[in-house]
Formats: structure tokens, sequence, C-alpha cells
């Protein structure tokens, strides 16, 4: 590109200086070195608009509506504001693109991705967002709908964009780490995948994210940032490999051991033997990982594995931030049944929250405003102590059928014994 | 004219992973028993069949230009296996099969300018979200802090001296997409939005935006005979939750839009059940290129927590530990009037008791 029709960038020339690599010398790649003049206009002007956003301190990207045919969300679309004084960039739209579960590449797919979106879009693009997607960011309205048909044949489908089901996201998990109580890779295509339809179409109250974590680290963040977080867990004993963990001893010395394994346990749950062995009490471990954590080799999660599930996590908008709660403490996903009760659990959610949520209200803000209770009783799921953190403090309540409530719960209990013993 | 024929998209959703899963990985699917950490950037996991495969972990700049995108994968053709994947915090991982390797890669990957680490009790990468490059209400850029944080955390990055991992993460408005970290970098507003009186009848639908206020400062009004949006400028909180249904209800201000910091958000439920971040500074200028008084606050807060914090105690189990009186005077921070909750719920975060720390 010629030097005299390039913008100057004294700001963000700024952003080349110093060791970490500079997202600005990879847009002034596209502009300089890129064979396609569409591609080196498009990077030229976006760095023009972005200096003028630099030195005014204001964006100047407004959304508007774009989609791909048969599709109602999935793109982002941004308009300049400044589109005269910046028109190849004018028309800057985002394509979310879901992810492989647990986010494994190879090489030949990203060039593949990489050949198409050079041919249709800026060039730029991240792995990924916050959500999970990948985003191709930087494209005009027509190239929108070539791009998208372009690895749609190929394989990829867009993400969740507006009120719907957005694109999910789940750890590496069962792929490469010990700690994984579940097939992460599993849930999170079979529940995403149930739900096609209102990922591409949205008609929902707001969003809706599932995050998959398969151990209670929660690498997915999903209890703080998903309605349905689902993560691996197990309720029988911690695996102890006493002789990993006598060798570390020796290796770490007792007063580490103490200082930074034993009294760190939540529950006080751990003892550390004469002998150096060490003993737990796993009907009071609450599975913090902590131990596992910090020495890999001496434990592991028991056998008897399966999710938790808790319902409600979000961010700040509109009513603060909730986490979400525990609606199913655990529940195992083995066989095709299970999996058909976790996709009948999502269904019957997200059915009530559609029913029930008031436009732009997240599944956990209804949750809030209709309290847990009619929640639970609507999506015909029983109460269950370990959805609390401490029951009722305040008096203020109808109890008029409480002997009834009672009775169901021993009845409950009566039924699980037998069903256990059977 | 005959209308273009279009093609029906095929709704194939989210892709199947173990096609382009390393075979190690494949193979010993569910089968790991442990790992351990070579050295910063590099995890080696041991499988129960006796096989190994080796990871390592690359930061980026996130917004990846395709040259860029195809150094990385001429990296892993050249000096990994061909496959790769992406961690939560955008880094990119490298699996091979043998030690041998290892070292190659990582110099590989130094010689092109990435930078590997990020592993174990490191400061992580920043996790950030879109700001002025493609957002359509960010109060500033995220890349761009990002970029320039990075530049000085980088040591911190590349070895693993902190008492536990440190999450930092940003935001460019109060909808804080970046989420929650050991340490937030986000915008506050504190001016309310600046009406454009003539626009807001035609470009927003008002009952909606109305019922977007989360302290119902919002109502109708008639502004010279056209009817409009006006805002209670005593109940305004300045959050910014109008400016996305109403554009012309501009909340961003060069000089009023501010950097908050956060600390002590924690996703994980290891030790103690998941946090929240809770603010510690505020009035922090936003101020491009290089936002150096923000960088200057996080890098005091991370300076105390790696002299003062014990080991594997995450930021929030630290202040927990010493109060949070003394993490105010460790970090030489002032205590207002603002760090004292008054939305809903706010009691619960008040001291009911003499525990107080003389």
């Amino acid at each position: 590109m010629d030097k005299n029709s390039q913008h100057p960038t004294p700001m963000l020339d700024e952003l080349e200086n110093g060791p970490w690599p500079s997202f600005i010398s990879g847009i002034k790649n596209l502009r300089d070195q890129h064979s396609s003049e569409r591609v080196n206009g498009v990077a030229n002007d976006l760095l023009g608009q972005l200096e003028h956003s630099y030195e005014t301190r204001k964006g100047y990207w407004k959304g508007g509506v774009v989609s791909v045919y048969g599709y109602g969300g999935g793109i982002i679309p941004r308009f300049s504001e400044v589109g005269q004084q910046f028109p190849e960039s004018k028309e800057f739209h985002t394509l979310r693109v879901q992810p492989p579960a647990g986010h494994h590449y190879t090489t030949a797919a990203l060039r593949q991705l990489a050949d198409s979106w050079e041919k249709w879009g800026s060039g730029l693009v991240t792995f990924h967002g916050q959500t999970g997607n990948i985003m191709f960011i930087g494209a005009s309205t027509e190239n929108t709908q070539n791009f998208f048909d372009e690895i749609n044949e190929y394989g990829w489908d867009l993400g969740g964009a507006g009120p719907c089901v957005r694109t999910s996201q789940s750890c590496v998990g069962a792929a490469r780490c010990e700690q994984s109580c579940a097939n992460e890779h599993k849930i999170h295509r079979t529940l995403v995948n149930n739900f096609t339809d209102d990922v591409h179409r949205p008609a929902l109250p707001y969003k809706f994210k599932f995050k998959i974590s398969g151990c209670p680290n929660d690498c997915m963040n999903s209890i703080e940032r998903a309605d349905m977080a689902v993560i691996g867990t197990w309720r029988d004993e911690i695996q102890v490999d006493q002789a990993e963990w006598k060798a570390y001893v020796d290796q770490k010395g007792r007063q580490h051991v103490i200082d930074n394994i034993i009294t760190r346990c939540p529950t006080n749950c751990m003892s550390l033997r004469n002998d150096d062995s060490i003993e737990i009490d796993d009907r009071n471990c609450v599975k913090c990982m902590h131990c596992l954590n910090v020495v890999p080799a001496a434990f592991s999660p028991g056998e008897d594995r399966g999710v938790s599930v808790l319902i409600g996590g979000k961010r700040t908008l509109k009513i603060g931030d909730l986490m979400g709660t525990v609606v199913i403490p655990f529940m195992k996903l083995e066989n095709d049944e299970d999996y058909e009760k976790i996709v009948d659990l999502a269904e019957r959610i997200i059915d009530f929250w559609a029913d029930n949520g008031l436009e732009h209200e997240r599944c956990g803000e209804m949750i809030e405003r209709i309290g847990l209770i009619n929640f639970l009783e609507g999506i015909e799921v029983d109460v269950d102590p370990n959805m609390i953190a401490n029951p009722r403090e305040s008096s203020y309540v109808r109890m008029d059928n409480w002997d009834e409530e009672a009775i169901k719960w021993f009845a409950r209990k009566r039924e699980e014994k037998q069903s256990a013993a059977a | 004219m005959a209308k273009k024929k279009m093609r029906q998209p095929v709704e194939s959703g989210c892709p199947d992973g173990f096609q382009y899963m390393h075979p190690v990985m494949v193979s010993n699917f569910g089968q790991w028993q442990k790992h351990d950490h070579p050295r910063p950037g590099v995890l080696r996991h041991f499988a129960h069949s006796g096989d190994q495969i080796w990871t390592v972990r690359a930061g980026t700049q996130r917004i990846l230009d395709v040259f860029t995108l195809r150094k990385l994968c001429d990296i892993g053709d050249k000096y990994a296996d061909g496959h790769v994947r992406f961690t939560i915090r955008s880094n990119i991982e490298y699996m091979v099969s043998d030690e041998e390797k290892v070292a190659p890669l990582i110099d590989a990957l130094e010689s092109a300018g990435f930078i590997v680490g990020g592993t174990a009790n490191s400061v992580a990468m920043i996790s950030h979200t879109q700001g002025w490059l493609h957002c359509d209400i960010p109060g500033t850029d995220a890349s761009g802090v990002v970029k320039a944080m990075m530049d000085e955390l980088i040591d911190e990055f590349r070895n693993c001296n902190m008492p536990n991992r440190v999450h930092i993460t940003t935001s460019c408005c109060q909808v804080n997409c970046g989420g929650q970290g050991d340490i937030a970098i986000n915008v506050q507003h504190t001016k309310p939005p600046k009406i454009n009186h003539d626009l807001v009848s035609n470009v927003c639908e008002r009952p909606s935006v109305v019922a977007r206020c989360p302290v119902a400062a919002i109502r109708p009004a008639q502004v010279n005979g056209k009817p409009t949006l006006e805002v209670d400028e005593k109940k305004c909180i300045c959050c910014g939750a109008c400016y996305p249904p109403c554009p012309p209800m501009q909340i961003n201000d060069p000089e009023h839009t501010k950097l908050a910091i956060w600390v002590g958000g924690n996703h994980s439920n290891a030790r103690g059940k998941p946090t929240f971040q809770k603010l510690v500074a505020s009035g922090v200028p936003n101020n491009p290129p290089r936002w150096p008084e923000a960088t200057a606050i996080v890098k005091r807060i991370l300076k105390v927590y790696k002299e003062d914090a014990r080991d594997w105690e995450r930021l929030n189990d630290w202040v927990e530990r010493i109060g949070w009186p003394r993490f105010f005077e460790l970090c030489d921070l002032p205590f207002t009037k603002f760090h004292i909750d008054n939305w809903r719920g706010a009691r619960k975060s008040l001291n009911s008791s003499t525990h107080i720390r003389f």
C-alpha cells in the first residue's frame, strides 16, 4: 500500500514497543504485507479508526441487524459511525463460530480457516472470545454470508448471539487431565447440539450458557459465568497412593505437609499419621480439590463419578452478580439414559425460563425474583439440603402444609433407601 | 432479475474435538494418572498405560492476524505433532509425545516472539474483551490495556514465583464480560449518560430502556415536542445499562470514564467456595496508549501478595487470612465510603462481630 494513504498511528505505535507480542504489529502486517489490496485497505482503515478512538477515548462502532440466510443470530454486526473517514472498514462484523469441544485443533484445520478468512474477511481472528467462540473479527455484510457458506461446507457452524442458547465451553478434561470426573466433551456436545435451533434463532428472554468443567477446580468458570454449570465430581473415597504420599512427605518434610495440605483442608478431614501415611474422613470431604492439586501423584478422585449441576450464574447486569445454585447435587453420566436425563433437565429449565422469564432477564435473575422453590417446582426437581448454605433465617413465611411436606421428605428417603437396596 | 439462490446452512453445531485431538490424548482419553511441571510453561501428563504427553504453553497477542496464525501452525508442524489447543485464557498449547521435542519447540516459539509460560503459580495471560477495536459500547480498549500490562508482567508469566496462580481480567464496561479475576481492571463510569434527545425516539425502544435501569432512574419525557427519555441524575448510578439498547444515551466520556480495580475473584472451588471480586481502587485514569497508572497499581498489589501470602493462597485466600484493613494498609490504597457496599444484600458484607485485628 502507498505510504501516503496510510493513516498515521502515533498512539498505536506505542503498543509496538515492549516484549509481549503486539496485535498492532499484526494488523500493520495485514496492511503492508498481505497480497490482497482489500485486506490492506481494511487493515489501514481499522488502524485509522482505532487511532481515532485512542485520541478521543471513545468507541465508534454501532450494532445493527446482519445475519446469514436461514439463521437469526451468530453475527455481531458492526457499522462504523466514522465510516466516511474510514470507508474500507465501515462494515466490520464479527462471526462467532463454535469451537470443537475442548478447543482442540490441528494445524491443517487452522490453516483451512485462515485461507477462507483472508479470502472474505479482515484476516483477524481470536481463539477464543469470552463465551468460547472463535471470533472472526471484521467482514462486510456481503462477505459474512460468503465466509459462512464456505466454512459451513467443511464442518463449522455459527454460535449464538442475542437472546438465545449460546456457544458452550468445556475444559481439556478427560483428554489430558487426571482430575477429570466426567466426559466433558460428550456433555458439551450433547447439551448444546440438542439446542441447535435455539442457538441459531434467538427467541428466549435473554442469553443462556452451558459450561462444562471436569472437576471442582472449575477451569471453565462455570459457577460464575454459566446459566447451567455442569461440573464433574465423585461421591466415594478419594483414591490415595500411600507410597507416593509418603515419598512426598519424605521429600518436603512434615512441617511443609502440615502447613500446606493437612491444615488447608476446609473441613479438617485429613490427618497425618505417625508413620507419615494419611487418613481422610471422606464423609466430610467437600471435594475442594486442594490436596489433589498439590499432590496429584498421591490423590485422585474417587471411582463413583458423576456431575453436579448448578443453575443461574451470571455477571453484573441487571441485578448484580449471581453465582449458580446447586440444583442437582449429583447425577451419574454413564449410559444413554443418563445423558437423556441431563438433556431433559436442560429442556425443562429452558422451557420454564422461556415461559416465565421477563425480557432481558437471565435465568438466575428469574430465580432471584420468584424464589428457588417456585423454580424447582416448575422444573420438577425435589428440594435437597445440598442446595443451601444454611436454612432460612427469617420466620416471615407461611407454613400451612408443613406436615405434608415432612411426610413427602420421609417417603422420598424411604424410596431412595429401597431402590439403593434393590 | 432472478432472485439469487441462497445456500441452506448445515446446522452442524459444535464440532467433535476428537478429529483434531493429539492421538496420545485420544488413546488415553479418561485414563490419565498424574502430571508434573518440569519447568514454567511445560506440563507432563502420565497415563495409566505408561504413555506420556508433554504440553508447551505460550502467550500470544490473542488478536491474531493470519500471518501470526500461520506462524503458530508452522511451528506446530515443524517442532510439534501438528495438534494444538487453546486455553480459556487464549494461550496456545502444543502437545508432543516425545520429550526430545520440547526444548526445540520452546526455542522455536521464543525466537518467533511468543512467550512460553502461563502455567501453575504464574501470572496467567490476562483475559480480556473487545474494547475499541470491535465493541459497540466500550469505555476503553482491551487489547491495548492487556498488551501494555503484559509487557510489564512478562517475567511473572514466564516464571512461577507467585504463591498460587494469578488470573487477571479486564473489561471495557460495567457489563464485565472479562469476568471474575484475582485482579480485575474494569471500566467505571462516573457521570450519568449524556442524552441526544433528537435521536432517542427514532433509535430506542423506550419502554425496554426504562426497564433496563437497575435503579428505575429513567422515565419517558418530551423535549422540544419530541418523545424522549430523561434520567433522574440523583438516582443514576452511572452503570451504563441504558447505553446498549439506546446509543443516544452516551455513557462513555473521555474524562469521566475511569478504571476501577477489583481483587479476590476466584472461580475455583479449591479450598474455599468460589468468590466474587471486591472493589479496591477506583478513579484510575483511562489513559491510552499504555495506561501506566492502572499497571502501577496492579504491580503494587502483586508485589505485596507475592511477599505476604503463603504458598497456595490465592489472592482471596490471602486477604481472608490477613483481613481487609491490612490489605489496604500493605497495598497503600485509600479506603473510602465507596468501598462499603450498599447494593441489595450488602449487609452480609459488613462486619457484625468483634473479630478485629489490631
